[in-house]
């Protein structure tokens, strides 16, 4: 049995009631979505806030659809942050357009967490660690660690920077397609692309500051030109976060030689990591095995897993290549 | 002084209750503790296992993530609410004639996914199944024996709706 810590349960109806009530309580305050990873974090004590300021009564938090812009000349497909993860795996223009990330919406944890969570927490998703999401009596016999009441690293014993993993499937697949994360607190509104919302720190591994809401996802519609695809390495086909992710988007022309591609692995490191040298290497030439084969290889050169994850890092780096290629080839066959 | 405890409104298996509880209990635990509904199981008490699994508003959801005060204004159904006034779910009948519970504790929530699954898609593939479960952890019966209890109950259902035309 494990309980919540006291706390005081807020549901405002609005995102300015959101944003005061945030004002009101400061740093004793958390906003929670669908709560999937909050209130699991609660009862480990990771995290203890006196108020929970919950973001599902808010309208102006759902609704998927297609919208202008005025930095993006096609438009936008906006999801609004508090659309659940069941609701973006099967909401037919995402499905349509972006099958990518309707697949990665429907490969997080299992079915009742996905009818919980939501997009917006699965891209502020905190980091994940074995020596992190344990019980306080867990953490404490070990001496704490240094992302959570503690002051030393446990995954590398000497180092002095958390490297707690980035576990959340869908943000790989939306920096692959140019998204961007629309955040608003207590200056406002600003928005950044998402492969700029994370940091390569394991402790608080984005750029949101905790009084703000992410708010809405925007993607580009010109990316549904891109083929697409995402790929999850697990121990169980279901429930199980991340051991690797791969989401790959590939600009390719009528006669088939590749305009860009984009790969982004995660699950490995604090932030996911964009493959880098991809377009050096592919752009003009036909997305063939050779093609693949020197990607793969490149994949596995520029990914250096820790034992952040009981699995061994070994096998983890082995693995790269592997789902690199298995993506690669899911994109070639559209 | 902050309250420590409050007045919640929810509506489970059609009745409407109105019940003092701490400020920070779960809907899981408001289920057992306070309205002893204890058929919806505690398990892992952390989003892993599926046994406290419970259907809010049609979709299975864990009542061990929910803080209580999300469930209100929305129709909860327990394991106890699947029985109708003429019996047991055919669901139920199924699990026991399809050997499908062993220890049993799974079972409340499989059950309660399942019922939310045929709902849905009253006449699920194999596969579709798997799926619709594949958020409940059973460590007894390998899940054959679930999925044929599963099948044989849309069956039942479909047959049971033809007959009534």
């Amino acid at each position: 049995m494990l309980r919540l810590p006291p706390y005081q349960y807020h549901r405002p109806t609005s995102l300015d009631a959101a944003v005061a009530l945030m004002a009101e309580h400061g740093d004793d305050a958390m906003y929670v979505a669908g709560g999937t990873d909050v209130v699991p974090n609660m009862k480990h004590r990771l995290f203890e806030p006196g108020h929970l300021i919950a973001l599902k009564s808010i309208d102006e938090l759902k609704g998927i659809e297609e919208v202008p812009s005025s930095n993006v000349k096609e438009g936008v497909l906006r999801i609004s942050a508090a659309e659940t993860l069941t609701a973006v795996a099967s909401h037919p223009r995402v499905r349509d357009l972006f099958p990518a990330l309707a697949d990665a919406a429907a490969h997080v944890a299992g079915p009742q967490l996905r009818n919980s969570g939501t997009i917006g927490g699965n891209v502020c998703l905190d980091t994940r660690c074995t020596y992190y999401n344990q019980t306080h009596f867990w953490r404490e016999a070990l001496g704490f660690c240094l992302k959570k009441d503690g002051d030393v690293c446990h995954v590398t014993r000497t180092g002095k920077k958390c490297v707690a993993a980035h576990s959340a499937d869908t943000p790989p697949v939306l920096i692959t397609l140019g998204a961007e994360a629309v955040l608003v607190g207590p200056n406002g509104r600003r928005a950044m692309p998402v492969a700029d919302f994370f940091v390569a720190d394991g402790i608080v591994n984005t750029r949101r500051s905790r009084d703000e809401i992410l708010t809405e996802i925007r993607i580009p519609l010109a990316s549904a030109a891109c083929r697409q695809a995402y790929v999850k390495l697990r121990q169980r086909k279901s429930i199980d976060f991340p051991l690797l992710t791969v989401a790959v988007a590939a600009d390719v022309d009528g006669s088939g030689l590749v305009r860009s591609i984009q790969g982004v692995v995660t699950g490995l490191g604090s932030r996911p990591r964009t493959l880098t040298k991809w377009n050096d290497v592919a752009e003009g030439r036909a997305l063939d095995g050779e093609l693949i084969d020197e990607l793969a290889k490149g994949a596995h050169k520029q990914c250096h897993p820790l034992e952040n994850i009981i699995v061994d890092p070994e096998w983890r780096r082995a693995m790269v290549p592997v789902f690199v290629k298995r993506a690669l080839e899911q994109v070639t066959q559209e | 002084m902050p309250k420590t405890t409050d007045i919640v409104r929810l509506h489970v298996n059609g009745d409407a209750h109105e019940v003092g509880v701490p400020t920070h209990y779960t809907l899981l635990e408001t289920l057992r503790y306070v309205l002893a509904l204890t058929g919806t199981k505690q398990g892992c008490d952390k989003g892993d296992c599926g046994a406290c699994t419970v259907i809010l508003d049609g979709n299975p959801t864990l009542a061990c993530l929910m803080p209580v005060w999300e469930a209100e204004g929305r129709q909860v159904v327990t394991v106890e609410g699947l029985a109708g006034p003429e019996g047991s779910h055919p669901l139920q009948d199924e699990f026991d004639l399809n050997g499908a519970a062993q220890c049993g504790f799974c079972t409340p929530g499989i059950l309660c996914s399942a019922a939310a699954l045929l709902e849905r898609t009253p006449d699920p593939s194999r596969r579709q199944i798997q799926e619709a479960l594949s958020g409940n952890l059973c460590r007894c019966t390998g899940y054959a024996k679930i999925y044929d209890a599963v099948e044989a109950a849309a069956d039942r259902l479909q047959s049971e709706e033809e007959e009534a035309k």
